[in-house]
């Protein structure tokens, strides 16, 4: 199995800084915005830019955790279900701009079942989406983001993972196929 | 594992500590989910469920009901009082019949022991026990235990005792198993007539005097006199019965600890329990009912994730 790195721990600190600065764009001081991660790697995005905006800004960003398993179409497709975590929005979203984040956008199946889940908690005035990687070309929604980190151009059979400081102990991205059994 | 190792929920007797934890697990998101401005999802939109109550209930059927519609499930209710039953049907033809109307799971209350098992052996479809005549109420005990994990913090080490009718009560059997398999320590009490003779067998402790039982315990489950079972009488008046046996306000004050109060409802004020302590800050009656509706939420949930398409 070849892995390829995709965005080295430089380029990946340089790549959340240049999102930080493009929300700055269009949110100024974030007053009226929330940022919130889908459970559960979007939330290491969250953290990272929550982190990087709060330093830049001086002012606290107001952010939340959103588990989307319960609103997912593909419920009784899997072999074993998915277990859920937890959501945590400790606040009105309502007339708020909101910045759903992710770590991969692929499919866009998650980001559907994030809108769905988002609108339980009322409606929002706007909602944009931030991904870290974009892997083109196999939409299966219309649905794109407004802000990303890299756009990448896969086959399906490859597989796009990030890696964070924290968990895996460097930050990268890498492109790699996975082995097929038999 | 992240799936149940059952296909039905018959009784807790058929479920590992696993299990019980996962349903755990998924309860926590879904009572997240239920105090939401918006308290439903959309997870079990193409499922269908039958609610099945040969036997009276409210707050069981109730509870089932919510949490089918928060799953946004198909429901559709049979009581048994209104049914074909009564002219003579029997209960794998009333049960099939149902199922010919595309009915994906059953759940089922029914006044003879055994009879939720009995089904899920024979009929195509996912079997939910909601009570099974003096046998076992496994979502009952599921919540009940929940509830001593939210209040407690966790069920393994904890000692709880379970008073009053053992005898014909199958919250009882289901408690017993269940928080045995999370590591709790179980004893029984109340008059003799009303254990079982055999009960020491399942490892529970067994002990006639209540404030005994209250000095030893962390938690109290007080079961109702359930009466409407009784063929014969098991002790000379309510009265009596309420003078050995209820919990009142000044023995809860005079135990050494502050334990906590729980009843599975219906209760009986001024029987098992008097109002006082009912309404006190040690009981958390209306916590287990609301605790209710995410464990029956996750049960289904579960259950329904086994169930795969055509």
């Amino acid at each position: 199995m070849e892995k390829q790195v995709i965005l080295n721990s430089k380029h990946f600190e340089l790549t959340i800084n240049r999102l930080c600065y493009q929300l700055i764009e269009t949110h100024n001081d974030f007053s009226n915005t929330v940022l919130i991660g889908l459970q559960p790697r979007g939330v290491n995005v969250l953290e990272r830019i929550k982190t990087q905006l709060e330093s830049i800004l001086g002012t606290e960003v107001v952010c939340g955790k959103l588990d989307i398993t319960f609103y997912r179409d593909d419920f009784r497709r899997r072999d074993v279900p998915i277990i859920p975590s937890t959501t945590n929005i400790d606040f009105v979203i309502e007339n708020k701009k909101v910045v759903l984040m992710d770590d991969v956008l692929f499919t866009g199946r998650t980001i559907r079942s994030g809108l769905d889940a988002l609108l339980a908690y009322g409606r929002p005035e706007k909602v944009e989406l931030l991904s870290l990687i974009d892997r083109r070309f196999k939409r299966d929604l219309p649905i794109q983001a407004d802000y990303v980190g890299k756009t990448v151009d896969t086959l399906i059979s490859e597989r796009v993972s990030v890696e964070w400081k924290e968990i895996e102990g460097e930050d990268k991205v890498i492109l790699f196929t996975p082995e097929t059994n038999g | 594992m992240d799936s149940l190792s059952v296909d039905h929920l018959t009784g807790i007797k058929h479920l590992t500590e696993n299990d019980i934890q996962l349903i755990f697990k998924t309860a926590d998101s879904f009572k997240e989910v239920i105090n939401r401005s918006i308290k439903k999802v959309p997870s079990l939109r193409d499922i269908t469920i039958a609610n099945l109550f040969f036997e009276n209930s409210t707050r069981t059927r109730l509870s089932f009901e919510l949490a089918e519609k928060r799953l946004s499930a198909d429901v559709v209710n049979f009581s048994a009082a209104s049914s074909s039953v009564k002219k003579g049907e029997t209960l794998i033809d009333t049960v099939n019949n149902i199922l010919s109307m595309k009915v994906d799971m059953v759940v089922m209350r029914h006044p003879n022991p055994g009879a939720a098992k009995f089904l899920s052996e024979r009929v195509d479809a996912s079997v939910i026990n909601a009570g099974d005549g003096t046998h076992e109420h496994p979502t009952q005990a599921l919540l009940d235990a929940f509830s001593i994990r939210e209040k407690l913090g966790e069920v393994n080490g904890k000692k709880v005792v379970i008073v009053g009718d053992i005898l014909h009560s199958r919250v009882a059997l289901s408690n017993i198993y269940c928080l045995q398999k999370l590591g709790a320590e179980v004893m029984v009490c109340g008059p003799t007539t009303l254990i079982p003779k055999y009960i020491h067998e399942l490892g529970v402790k067994v002990e006639y005097n209540l404030k005994k039982a209250l000095e030893w315990c962390d938690v109290a489950n007080m079961l109702r006199i359930q009466l409407e079972r009784q063929d014969i009488k098991y002790f000379p008046s309510l009265r009596e019965y309420s003078m050995q046996y209820g919990l009142t306000k000044k023995i809860l004050d005079q135990l050494p600890k502050k334990i906590v109060v729980m009843h599975p409802g219906p209760i009986n004020r001024g029987v098992e329990i008097t109002s006082d302590v009912a309404d006190s800050d040690q009981a958390i009656i209306l916590d287990q009912v609301e605790n209710g509706v995410a464990v029956r939420m996750a049960v289904i949930y579960l259950l329904a994730s086994k169930i795969k398409r055509q």
